[in-house]
């Protein structure tokens, strides 16, 4: 299956985001090798040269490593995961927080509902 | 030296009135999958064929791999033509061979494994095969080729959507960091994001050469929704 893209965002970026996320869900685990360049533009159905500056971009951050040899791996640094999982959580409750003002929703109401969530779960 | 094609000044006057391809100077790079996009007569066509030496430029010159178009770079190009060069009673295993003897870098075997993927049957003759599933078999002559530029005229516009993503795969798949494919399509939703760069013609004249990502981020919206609202009629 080709990755969901949005057509209106550049590509690389919403590649980076997507490794991101597999990277902070576990799905390629700290230390763990990512597979190649081809393989994974073939996967997403993406041009390799975007899939490569996905890759670069990533190694720029931290979070994914070049080995001289054997390819890229995920960094082992757990910090760095997190601190990157927390910039994700802080991007989705600006987004979410944004949307529940708009509905007129207070911080209490807010965090009631969350609550309720929860345990209807 | 990473320029693959070096353009400069290319002309090409049918008539006094007709001018196809006018005054156009533009470098590719190797290793790139590159979009040439315009409406219909923009001089797409012409600039491909001149590309190619089927057609003489009125003036400027071309120069693939550092030398003007001729039999050393004809060797190096594979080419796809926007209609069908091949004749119909030859079955499909008589056309490979012929590609065999004619291209010292065409492999069989690749062409036997794409044949294959598609469901096509090497033993059928051209004429019997539908319109969409000759385009299939033209496109993977081409791609079949070890060239170091490929130049697709409509490689996608008579085959159905899931073969289109088995072409664009193949594409994809077959890519090598020292060949350029140029792609001249108005399907350009379908293509974009196999896309590096995009070239935009219209009156037989470079209009832009940009990268895909540069139109989404400087425009935020699709080279398709950008194209559209360029050329809007």
């Amino acid at each position: 299956m080709a990755w969901e893209l949005d057509s209106d965002r550049p590509i690389y970026a919403q590649l980076v985001e997507r490794i991101q996320m597999e990277i902070v869900s576990g799905y390629y685990p700290p230390g763990g090798k990512l597979p190649s360049v081809r393989e994974l533009a073939s996967v997403a159905a993406v041009n390799p040269n975007t899939m490569q500056k996905a890759l670069a971009e990533l190694e720029r951050s931290g979070l994914v490593m070049t080995q001289r040899t054997s390819g890229r791996t995920v960094t082992e640094d757990a910090d760095k995961i997190n601190s990157i999982r927390q910039k994700l959580a802080d991007s989705h409750m600006i987004t979410f927080l944004g949307k529940m003002k708009e509905l007129g929703y207070t911080k209490k109401d807010v965090i009631d509902l969350v609550e309720k969530s929860y345990e209807g779960e | 030296m990473n320029e693959l094609v070096e353009i400069v000044g290319l002309t090409k006057a049918y008539d006094a009135k007709s001018i196809a391809v006018n005054n156009i100077t533009l470098s590719l790079p190797k290793g790139k999958i590159i979009g040439l996009l315009g409406p219909n007569g923009s001089g797409k066509t012409t600039l491909i064929k001149m590309m190619n030496g089927l057609l003489t430029p009125t003036s400027g010159s071309i120069k693939i791999n550092g030398r003007f178009v001729g039999p050393e770079t004809k060797a190096r190009v594979a080419y796809l033509p926007d209609r069908t060069y091949l004749a119909g009673g030859q079955n499909i295993k008589d056309i490979l061979n012929y590609f065999a003897d004619f291209y010292s870098d065409f492999s069989k075997e690749k062409a036997m494994e794409m044949l294959q993927s598609l469901n096509i049957d090497p033993d059928t003759k051209m004429k019997t095969l539908s319109k969409g599933t000759k385009e299939k078999v033209q496109l993977i002559l081409v791609m079949s080729r070890n060239a170091d530029l490929y130049i697709l005229d409509e490689p996608i516009a008579g085959v159905d959507p899931a073969a289109r993503d088995y072409i664009l795969n193949t594409i994809i798949n077959n890519y090598n960091p020292e060949a350029t494919v140029l792609i001249s399509t108005h399907l350009i939703g379908d293509v974009e994001k196999v896309l590096d760069e995009v070239i935009f013609m219209r009156y037989g004249q470079l209009v832009l050469y940009t990268s895909v990502d540069n139109i989404r981020e400087q425009h935020g919206k699709s080279v398709d929704a950008y194209f559209r609202e360029v050329f809007a009629c």
